[in-house]
């Protein structure tokens, strides 16, 4: 499909996970300091020039597993960390929401629209830090470029390549429950109200035309739904007011973040594709992933920083519970290096995966939660 | 007015593709075959009147080096005069099987030659055309394949070089003997048209400019060409010239689907805001002008239809697929 996907798959990703995290850091009473250098810290990683270089590179998508990977140690490139279920359920989260922002955008194009908000959300974020604002403004110029001369019809297609990368991904989120934007099986509703998208027109009539072209005649009929006209057009520009609100921030401090995992809901027609694909860790993926990570600059804490942990779930029994009980179908088995020989980029990429694990914070601590947190560290 | 049927289990959800759905009506044998792609597989079912599923088959895309397994992009069943041939089409090539998708008759590999590596290379857009079949493909060509009677001894016969952009469908209509009609029209990502005269030479009778928005589905009736667009319209133009005649709000999000009951002049439009509609197309006794009438619209909730297609020549059932849906939804008239 669209070799054009990636960049716009991980950049709102990368938007949805960073909501999350701040939303929890304040809800775990990180303090200010550490919270603002935690999103700097994946901010600035992730809008790493060399990196960047690499994901706007025309590519096909890769495995749901190697994307997740990629987050992991993206969530790990600072003082804080994530144990498995907590790092499980931020990308449940993540792939949710863009699933979710994905199927409603109103055109293909509006996808674009989506990533602005995330981005000028992110600009948010690091305000205060003006080389941070620089990166993220040239991968901003960057999408205005490449994505800016696309057609409607290579949009169509990034989108379909989108949604069959989502394909099959019923986990229910508690948020968009209580918002009664998703159904209890896991399916999202879709509306039959509200604007249209922009180009188009309301539905319910028919225009005749003689063979000069002229209009000589209009019926009506009955559509069905209750729509009205799209007010105005977004802004594709590097400031302005994008009118869509799919991709802004929809957690607040009082808007916990919960997930229902709900493997039912998967079918067996996941399964049986598994058989039929190849090796997932088929050279491809590990180069692309050695290429992709390659560029990541892990910051070394510095020894007198205490590193804190951070959990996606109310208490840390939920979490244990929430590890134990997620249901097989549902486990990203985060790839595992060592089961894979010779080939000089895998060791590369061993090496860098390597490097998450060396990263461990010392455990001295400021808190008796920080204390307890860093002793459940292990990755 | 329409109720739901009982609807068909599948294997695997179908993917978010246009015109993801094929069906092929086999009256005399008192079943139907209906195809669906569900992404790098497609699975191919029969089943009884009622709804009941028989026999059913999944096809693949043979394996090339990578990663991912290679994407199907649509199947479509092909009636020829003394065949029915299976036609796959993927990010790798074109596949034909016979009718029940047991045996592959043909295969021929896209040539990504001259694609900029910024190009995703595939073929989409498939229909017959006496013992031609066309396929459509992203540079814009349409392969025009000579069939015979029986056998595999497929034969590319003729490039069609009347698009810029990629293919998006194509839709035939049966000449019935009448010599300099108008019978292919193969559209495009950017909305053009072109509508040309099958033979042993395909000639180019007309073009309809495009407007910019994908003309994602396109149907033939009567000299009648129905063109369902991503901002939701149905346009009808008189195939002969090229006229837009009129010109329908049909839709308040991209059109995925257009299907024709010939028996009656039914059109079938589906898209992705959940409505299917169904229309009345006809001509004027006194001047032959192009006439529409809106019969109904249903509501499938919260499915972003993918697939539809009409069940019997008439046109008084039809049948749904919605993108993560792991069912054919069925509708019949009451």
């Amino acid at each position: 499909m669209s070799v054009r996907t990636l960049p716009l798959l991980f950049l709102n990703l990368g938007g949805e996970m960073l909501y999350i995290l701040d939303q929890r850091l304040r809800a775990q009473n990180i303090p200010g300091d550490k919270a603002r250098k935690v999103l700097n810290d994946i901010i600035s990683t992730m809008f790493n020039r060399k990196f960047m270089e690499e994901l706007f590179k025309p590519q096909e998508l890769y495995s749901k597993k190697a994307l997740r990977t990629i987050y992991d140690r993206l969530a790990h490139t600072s003082i804080m960390r994530l144990n498995q279920a907590s790092m499980d359920k931020l990308y449940d989260l993540m792939t949710m929401a863009f699933k979710y922002q994905v199927l409603l955008c109103p055109r293909p194009k509006d996808v674009l629209l989506v990533t602005f908000n995330h981005l000028d959300a992110i600009k948010g974020f690091i305000r205060d830090s003006p080389t941070i604002l620089h990166q993220v403004d040239e991968t901003f110029r960057q999408l205005i470029e490449v994505y800016g001369a696309l057609s409607a019809g290579e949009f169509q297609l990034i989108r379909q390549t989108l949604l069959i990368f989502f394909q099959d991904l019923h986990i229910r989120v508690s948020i968009f429950l209580k918002d009664r934007v998703q159904n209890s099986n896991g399916r999202f509703v879709l509306p039959v109200s509200g604007p249209v998208p922009w180009g188009t027109e309301v539905p319910g009539l028919i225009r005749i035309f003689n063979n000069q072209g002229e209009e000589v005649k209009k019926i009506e009929f009955k559509h069905g739904g209750n729509y009205v006209t799209a007010p105005k057009e977004g802004s594709f520009e590097l400031y302005g007011d994008r009118v869509l609100k799919l991709g802004t921030n929809m957690y607040s401090a009082h808007r916990p973040v919960e997930t229902h995992m709900s493997g039912a809901s998967k079918n067996l027609a996941s399964k049986a594709q598994k058989s039929i694909a190849p090796n997932p860790l088929a050279k491809e993926e590990l180069n692309f992933l050695a290429r992709l990570m390659g560029g990541m600059e892990i910051k070394k804490p510095s020894g007198t920083e205490p590193g804190f942990r951070l959990n996606l779930f109310t208490t840390d029994e939920e979490e244990e519970h929430a590890a134990l009980t997620r249901p097989e179908e549902l486990s990203y088995e985060v790839i595992n290096i060592q089961a894979v020989q010779d080939q000089q980029r895998n060791e590369e990429l061993a090496r860098i995966m390597g490097e998450l694990e060396i990263t461990e914070q010392p455990r001295q601590s400021t808190s008796k939660g920080d204390d307890l947190l860093a002793m459940m560290d292990e990755l | 007015m329409f109720r739901r049927e009982r609807s068909i289990p599948l294997q695997g959800s179908a993917a978010a593709l246009c015109n993801n759905l094929s069906v092929l009506q086999m009256p005399t044998r008192n079943l139907t075959l209906f195809g669906v792609v569900h992404g790098p597989t497609a699975q191919v079912l029969s089943a009884a009147p009622d709804g009941a599923p028989l026999a059913q088959r999944q096809l693949h895309v043979s394996e090339r080096a990578g990663v991912s397994p290679p994407l199907i992009t649509q199947v479509h069943w092909c009636v020829l005069p003394f065949r029915v041939l299976l036609v796959l089409t993927s990010h790798q090539g074109i596949q034909m099987y016979e009718s029940d998708g047991s045996v592959m008759v043909y295969w021929h590999a896209l040539d990504s030659g001259d694609a900029a590596s910024v190009q995703a290379v595939f073929a989409r857009g498939i229909a017959a055309s006496g013992h031609f079949i066309c396929v459509g493909t992203w540079s814009g060509r349409v392969l025009v394949f000579d069939i015979p009677a029986k056998g595999p001894n497929v034969v590319l016969s003729e490039e069609l070089r009347g698009h810029q952009t990629p293919i998006t469908d194509i839709a035939t209509e049966p000449a019935q003997g009448q010599d300099g009609v108008a019978d292919v029209v193969t559209a495009d990502d950017s909305g053009s048209l072109c509508v040309w005269r099958s033979g042993p030479e395909f000639t180019l009778v007309t073009r309809i400019l495009g407007f910019g928005v994908p003309c994602s589905s396109v149907q033939l009736w009567q000299g009648i060409i129905a063109a369902g667009y991503g901002n939701g319209q149905v346009h009808l133009y008189e195939a002969s010239t090229g006229t837009l005649n009129i010109q329908i709000n049909a839709h308040a999000r991209a059109i995925c689907a257009l299907d024709l009951a010939p028996e009656v002049g039914k059109l079938l439009s589906a898209a992705e805001d959940t409505f299917v509609h169904i229309w009345k197309l006809s001509r004027s006794p006194e001047n032959g002008c192009i006439e529409v009438e809106h019969c109904c619209g249903e509501c499938v909730s919260d499915t972003q239809v993918c697939g539809a297609r009409f069940c019997d020549p008439s046109g008084s059932s039809f049948a749904v697929t919605g993108y993560d849906l792991t069912e054919i939804l069925r509708f019949s008239s009451v």
